[in-house]
């Protein structure tokens, strides 16, 4: 038991934060939640005192001392600034680490942690910008939390698949179509090899095509395409609504006509009902699937916002099945290196700090389940070897235009990626090189497949070869 | 439209039923299945064989050929044991499985002889 000590008396006025708030010697206790932040101060703003700033407006602090602050032991609840890191290549921002006490937030609320962390904080004025890189949360934290409703291991004993990535397809147009029209998308898609298609983020219940005319014509698909294939199938079906009432609705629905998956988007739908809706998967035996809609607006600027990595370990601590990842070969933003380090995060029991990711601290997950990282968007067959390289067997590859744009349809736009997907499963089990060896793979699964030779004459041109603008930092002079 | 080709899939065809990983791919040959078996032993997995009639290859229990191979890490004794049970069961599909007791899974699951179709 620590030895009582009175605060002292009351001295009205402003002090400077780094007086309380900075504390170099402190060593982080396990209990801690720790964050780092990419802190660029103010001109004439020393680093301890932008800093200490953080880690008081993140925490217990006010811009001015006030008398009840002395009824508390304030000691115990303030968040400290630990500890100051050059940022490599860059002169004018730098890394702060942050420690907070467990008795600052509630348990199993995600919710409350990041009210502080990336609260009133970001629109301080002492700093210009403000990006929180990386949370490491203590076991305590993670155990008060649900996670994934049912994790990798349990999804592919529901499907009965193993020893290969999930193929799926997002169906496009993307808005616009019938919903028996897009439930003709979806059989051509099943029917043809793909474990999964999608609904995309933005299908939620037009007038074009309401929810519930969908649901029962992807079902339909689903379950000719099971019968005809002998394999088992589904198809991501949008609950995203516009209260969670509906959201629930439209989630029992799903339930009700036999679906094997719903789908939501946590950043929009709002992670108080994403939460929710985990918990019910988890109770109703219904595989989540998550889309990270808003995800750019947050993650993408390298000096401000929420890095990725710390949306993800946020969504599987809210519970998710599947989350989007990022392809980093196809049309989308996506550093490789950052890419791996958060696709550990979600698949991995303990990850370590590893800067080369970008990964700041370790992290326990104790015995929570994984979530499967969902790379889509911009991908063909030609992507395939560099696909099942850096993701490995538990993903889920997506090709929307990838199998609809295939010139004799979706059946054989499908045919030919689970023909290329088995392939370079088949020869990376073999030994061989995927990234190396990708095109003499692929040439010779053609062979035995016309859709998959088809496929390769079609997409052979389109590269995406923008330089990515959220790097990692590393030091370039 | 010529130049378009159908794909040819029936739910009247048994053999449109396909059968996981590798079902896209033609048969393994014996080569190929040896390299695949050399794979689950170096991942440090439990070989196991299961096989099944066509027409109930749908269910998540196939039949278990004897019992999973323990600790087996002899390519050859594999091999044989997946020949002996083709042999057995001349009319069922056969697969192997890679155990992995650390994740509480199949690490992998492939066909590695696919039964002909009588229809």
């Amino acid at each position: 038991m620590n030895k009582h000590t009175s605060p002292g008396k009351y001295a009205a006025g402003v002090k400077e934060y780094r007086e309380t708030y900075w504390e170099p010697d402190y060593a982080p206790k396990e209990s801690d939640i720790l964050a780092c932040f990419k802190i660029t101060p103010q001109a004439g703003v020393p680093r301890e005192e932008a800093a200490a700033a953080v880690a008081a407006e993140s925490s217990t602090g006010t811009w001015t001392t006030v008398w009840t602050d002395l009824l508390t032991d304030l000691e115990y609840y303030k968040g400290r600034a630990y500890a100051i890191e050059d940022v490599p290549g860059d002169d004018e921002s730098f890394y702060a680490f942050i420690a907070y006490p467990m008795g600052l937030f509630e348990e199993g609320s995600v919710v409350n942690v990041f009210t502080s962390l990336v609260g009133n904080v970001f629109g301080f004025k002492a700093v210009r910008t403000l990006r929180l890189e990386d949370v490491r949360f203590p076991l305590w934290f993670v155990t008060t939390c649900a996670g994934p409703p049912h994790g990798i291991q349990v999804e592919r004993d529901k499907l009965n698949k193993y020893g290969r990535p999930f193929l799926g397809c997002t169906i496009k147009p993307k808005l616009g179509l019938s919903a028996k029209n897009y439930g003709r998308a979806v059989y051509e898609a099943l029917r043809g090899g793909l474990d999964f298609t999608k609904d995309d983020e933005n299908v939620n219940s037009q007038p074009f095509m309401r929810w519930r005319d969908r649901f029962l014509f992807c079902q339909e698909a689903i379950e000719k395409a099971e019968n005809e294939t002998g394999e088992r199938k589904g198809h991501y079906l949008n609950v995203t609504a516009p209260d969670v009432e509906e959201m629930y609705k439209r989630a029992e629905f799903a339930k009700e006509i036999g679906s094997p998956i719903i789908m939501s988007d946590y950043l929009t739908l709002g992670w108080a009902a994403h939460n929710s809706l985990s918990k019910w998967c988890r109770d109703n035996g219904m595989l989540l699937h998550v889309h990270r809609a808003m995800h750019a607006v947050l993650d993408r600027h390298p000096k401000h916002g929420i890095n990725f990595r710390v949306l993800t370990k946020l969504l599987r601590l809210l519970g998710g099945d599947h989350l989007h990842s990022g392809t980093v070969v196809g049309k989308l933003e996506g550093d490789r290196a950052a890419t791996l380090g958060w696709i550990d995060l979600m698949r991995d029991k303990y990850v370590k700090e590893d800067r080369s990711r970008g990964i700041f601290f370790d992290q326990d997950w104790g015995q929570m389940p994984g979530v499967v990282p969902v790379a889509s968007g911009g991908i063909h067959v030609w992507h395939m070897p560099a696909l099942v390289a850096i993701f490995g067997d538990d993903a889920c590859l997506q090709f929307g235009g990838g199998t609809l744009g295939h010139p004799w349809g979706n059946a054989a736009g499908a045919a030919a990626n689970r023909v290329a997907l088995e392939a370079c499963v088949k020869a990376r089990n073999e030994g061989r090189e995927l990234e190396k060896e990708g095109k003499d793979i692929l040439t010779a699964a053609a062979k035995h497949s016309p859709e998959l030779k088809i496929a390769m004459e079609t997409w052979k041109e389109i590269k995406f070869e923008f330089d990515t603008v959220d790097k990692l930092d590393v030091a370039h002079r | 439209m010529s130049n378009v080709q159908d794909y040819n899939s029936r739910l009247s065809d048994p053999a449109s039923r396909k059968l996981g990983t590798f079902s896209y791919l033609p048969q393994l040959t014996e080569e190929e299945l040896r390299k695949q078996v050399e794979y689950i032993v170096a991942r440090g997995w439990n070989p196991g064989i299961e096989h099944t009639e066509p027409e109930n290859a749908s269910s998540n229990y196939w039949y278990m050929w004897k019992l999973p191979m323990f600790g087996e890490t002899d390519i050859d004794a594999i091999f044989q044991e997946v020949e002996q049970c083709k042999k057995a069961n001349p009319g069922n599909h056969v697969r192997l499985i890679g155990y992995d007791n650390f994740r509480q899974t199949q690490g992998t699951a492939m066909v590695v002889h696919r039964a002909e179709i009588k229809v």
